[in-house]
C-alpha cells in the first residue's frame, strides 16, 4: 500500500506537537521513525491512527483520502501494534486474535469457519499456534507482543504501524519481533527507540525534531554523527558494520568524548 | 496444530451450550420452587397447571382441580413476583457487565453513574412527603425513575469534555453526584414527619419485589430484552473496548459513539429497573465476575450466561427474603450482600481468577 502524508499538524493548548509533516511510504517498505522523547513520534502515528485527529493535513492511502473513511474501514486498511498493554479481564489468545477480525463483521453477522482460520494462521504465521487456547496474561512480554501482531494480521490490512511496540521488551525479543514484521512484508511505519535496530531493519528512516521532520532517507543519510549530536544531544560514531553491512551507532560517554 | 485449534473451538462450543442447557433448566427448577414455597405450598403440578390455565389456548384443556385462592396465590400473588426477581436478576447481571467494559474496573456496578442515590431522592419524597400524588400509583416508580435520570444526565454532562467522554471523568463524576444525592436522601430522611415512614423508605433502598403485579411487569422486561440484544449485537465492540481506547479505535469501534449507546443503555436498564425493585446491590458487581471465571471474558458467552445466573441468584434470593422471618419479609437487598458476599470473598481468595487486576 502507498502511504502519502501531507502537512499533517496536530497542537494542544496551542502547542504545536507536530507541524506541517509530509511523508511517503511506498508499497512493501519498511520505514522507521526516530527523534528523542518528545519529538511527536507517537502523536504523528496516532494522527495517521486516528486516535486523534489532526488539526491540518491530509492523508492518502493508494490515493484514497483517510479522512472519508469510517473508523471500521479505517481498520480494513490500517492495523496497529502498539505497547503491549493489558485488558482489563483475561481473554484467551483465540479471543484476542479474533478480535482482529471484527472490523470485517457487520453487526449481526457470526464468526465463521474462514474467520477461525485466518486468526489461527495469523498465530502460526507468528510461531504462537500452540497457545490458541492459553490465557494472555500468562505470556511473556515477548509472546504478548507476537500474539498483538497476530491480531494486525488476522485484521487483513495492507499497512501496519508500529507505535514503539518493542521498547520495554528483552532485546532477544525485540529483535525477534523485527525479524518478524520484515517477513510479513507488509508497507511498515516504526516509531523505534533503538537506533542500532533502526539502521538494522529500516530501508528508509524519517528523523523527527521537535514536531518536525528533519532528515530523511536511508539509514546510511540519516544516522549521521553531526545530526544526531544536533537532535538527541549525544555523541557517536558510526562504522558500517563488517558482518551485517549496516550503519553500527556507539555512543561516546562524556569523559571520551571531550578528549 | 490446527486440528487442536479447531478442537480446542468446538470443546468450548460445546461446553458453553452445555452451561446454557443446565442454566435454563436450573432457572426454569428456580421458578417453580419458588412459586411453591410459601405460607400456602402448593404443588409443582399444580402450579404449572394454573399458569397455563391463563394462557390462550390451554384454558379449556386442563381441568381445574385447584381452589380459587390456592389459583389467586399462584397467579396474581406468587408467579409476578417471581417473574419479576427474573427480569431484575438478569437485567442488573447485564447491567453490570456493560458497566464494567464501559468503566473498565472490576468494581464498576450498575450503579456507577449514580443511578440508585438519584432513584432513592425520588422514592424518599414520595413515601415520606406524599411528594407527585397526582401520579397515582405510578408515583413512587415514576418518581424513582425521574431521580436516576436527572442524576445520570448530570454524571453525563460533568463527564463531557469538548465534546469527549473520558472514563475517569465518567467514574468520578457517578461518585461525587452520587454523594450529593445521598446526602439530600439523607436530609429527606431526617425531615420525615412519620417515623413509620422511614421504615419504608429503608425498606425501599434495599430492594424489594413485594411490589410486583402483572401490570409492571411488561416495560422492565421489553427493556431488559432490549437492553441485553443490543449489548450482545454489540459483543466485539465490548471486548475490544477492554483492550483500552486507543486499540478499539484501532479495531474499528467508532468509541464515542459506542460510549454513549452504553451509557444510555445502563441509564434505560438500571433506571426501569430501580423504579421498580429499588436499588438491590451487589447481583450486578457479582454475577458478571462469576460468569467471566466459567466461560471466560468473550461478551459474547458473559452476557447470555450472566442473564441467567443474575436471574436465578435473584429469585432464590427473593424466597429468602420471604421465608426467613415469615410472616415479615427481609429488603431482598441484605440477602444478597449476605450470601453474596461470603462466596464472593471465596472467589476473591482463589488465585485462578485476577478480577482485571492481572497476575502475578
Amino acid at each position: 500500500m502507498n502511504v502519502k502524508v501531507e502537512e499533517l499538524s496536530f497542537s494542544i493548548h496551542e502547542k504545536k506537537l507536530i507541524e506541517a509533516i509530509s511523508l511517503e511510504l511506498r508499497d512493501g517498505e519498511f520505514v522507521g521513525l526516530i527523534g528523542p522523547n518528545g519529538s511527536g513520534k507517537s502523536t504523528l502515528l496516532k494522527n495517521m491512527y486516528r486516535v486523534l485527529k489532526p488539526e491540518q493535513g491530509e492523508i492518502f492511502l493508494n490515493g484514497q483520502d483517510l479522512f472519508r473513511l469510517t473508523q471500521k474501514e479505517t481498520a480494513r486498511q490500517i492495523a496497529v501494534v502498539s505497547q503491549e498493554s493489558n485488558p482489563a479481564f483475561d481473554f484467551t489468545v483465540m479471543d484476542i486474535v479474533m478480535m482482529g477480525r471484527a472490523p470485517h463483521k457487520r453487526m449481526l453477522e457470526t464468526d465463521s469457519a474462514r474467520d477461525y482460520e485466518i486468526a489461527s494462521l495469523a498465530l502460526r504465521r507468528v510461531g504462537m499456534g500452540h497457545a490458541a487456547a492459553s490465557s494472555f496474561s500468562t505470556l511473556s512480554g515477548g509472546e504478548k507482543q507476537r500474539v498483538l501482531i497476530a491480531r494486525a494480521l488476522a485484521q487483513e490490512a495492507e499497512f501496519l504501524i508500529l507505535d514503539e511496540p518493542t521498547n520495554h521488551l528483552d532485546i532477544r525479543y525485540q529483535l525477534q519481533m523485527m525479524e518478524l514484521v520484515k517477513t510479513l512484508k507488509l508497507t511498515s511505519f516504526a516509531a523505534l527507540h533503538d537506533l542500532n535496530i533502526a539502521a538494522c531493519y529500516c530501508d528508509r528512516i524519517y528523523m523527527l525534531e521537535k514536531g518536525r521532520i528533519i532528515a530523511s532517507g536511508s539509514p546510511d543519510e540519516v544516522l549521521r554523527p553531526k545530526l544526531l549530536e544536533r537532535v538527541y544531544g549525544v555523541k557517536t560514531q558510526i562504522f558500517r558494520h563488517p558482518t551485517t553491512g549496516k550503519p553500527s551507532i556507539v555512543y561516546l560517554p562524556e569523559t571520551v568524548a571531550s578528549v | 496444530m490446527n486440528n487442536m485449534t479447531q478442537l480446542d473451538a468446538l470443546n468450548n462450543r460445546l461446553r458453553f451450550t452445555g452451561i446454557i442447557i443446565v442454566l435454563s433448566a436450573l432457572l426454569l427448577a428456580s421458578v417453580t420452587i419458588a412459586v411453591m414455597l410459601g405460607p400456602v405450598a402448593i404443588a409443582p403440578a399444580t402450579v404449572w397447571k394454573i399458569v397455563f390455565s391463563h394462557l390462550p389456548g390451554f384454558s379449556e384443556r386442563i381441568e381445574e382441580i385447584w381452589s380459587p385462592a390456592q389459583g389467586h396465590i399462584v397467579w396474581d400473588i406468587r408467579f409476578p413476583r417471581v417473574l419479576l426477581g427474573v427480569v431484575v436478576g438478569a437485567g442488573l447481571s447485564v447491567a453490570g457487565v456493560a458497566a464494567q467494559a464501559l468503566m473498565r474496573n472490576s468494581l464498576a456496578e450498575p450503579y456507577i453513574l449514580g443511578v440508585s442515590s438519584g432513584a432513592s431522592v425520588g422514592a424518599t419524597l414520595v413515601i415520606l412527603f406524599g411528594a407527585f400524588s397526582y401520579l397515582g400509583q405510578y408515583a413512587l416508580s415514576l418518581a424513582a425513575f425521574g431521580g436516576s435520570l436527572v442524576t445520570m444526565g448530570l454524571v453525563f454532562l460533568l463527564a463531557r469534555v469538548r465534546g469527549q467522554i473520558s472514563t475517569t471523568r465518567l467514574l468520578l463524576a457517578g461518585i461525587a453526584i452520587s454523594m450529593m444525592m445521598s446526602a439530600a436522601t439523607n436530609f429527606i430522611v431526617t425531615m420525615a414527619p412519620r417515623e413509620e415512614g422511614i421504615r419504608t423508605a429503608m425498606y425501599w433502598m434495599m430492594g424489594s419485589l413485594a411490589g410486583a403485579k402483572w401490570a409492571y411487569l411488561s416495560l422492565p422486561t421489553l427493556v431488559v430484552i432490549g437492553g441485553t440484544a443490543l449489548l450482545s449485537f454489540s459483543y466485539r465492540s465490548l471486548n475490544s473496548l477492554l483492550m483500552g481506547d486507543d486499540t478499539a479505535v484501532t479495531l474499528g469501534v467508532n468509541i464515542q459513539r459506542f460510549r454513549i449507546i452504553l451509557i444510555l443503555t445502563l441509564a434505560l436498564l438500571t433506571g426501569t429497573l430501580v423504579a421498580i425493585s429499588g436499588a438491590i446491590g451487589f447481583v450486578g458487581l457479582m454475577v458478571p465476575h462469576i460468569v467471566r471465571l466459567l466461560v471466560g471474558s468473550d461478551h459474547r458467552r458473559v452476557l447470555p450466561v450472566s442473564l441467567f445466573m443474575g436471574a436465578i441468584f435473584i429469585v432464590w434470593a427473593d424466597v429468602l427474603a420471604r421465608l426467613v422471618l415469615a410472616p415479615e419479609e427481609l429488603p431482598i437487598g441484605i440477602v444478597t450482600a449476605l450470601c453474596g458476599g461470603p462466596f464472593f470473598i471465596w472467589l476473591l481468595r482463589r488465585s485462578s481468577y485476577s478480577f482485571g487486576g492481572g497476575r502475578e
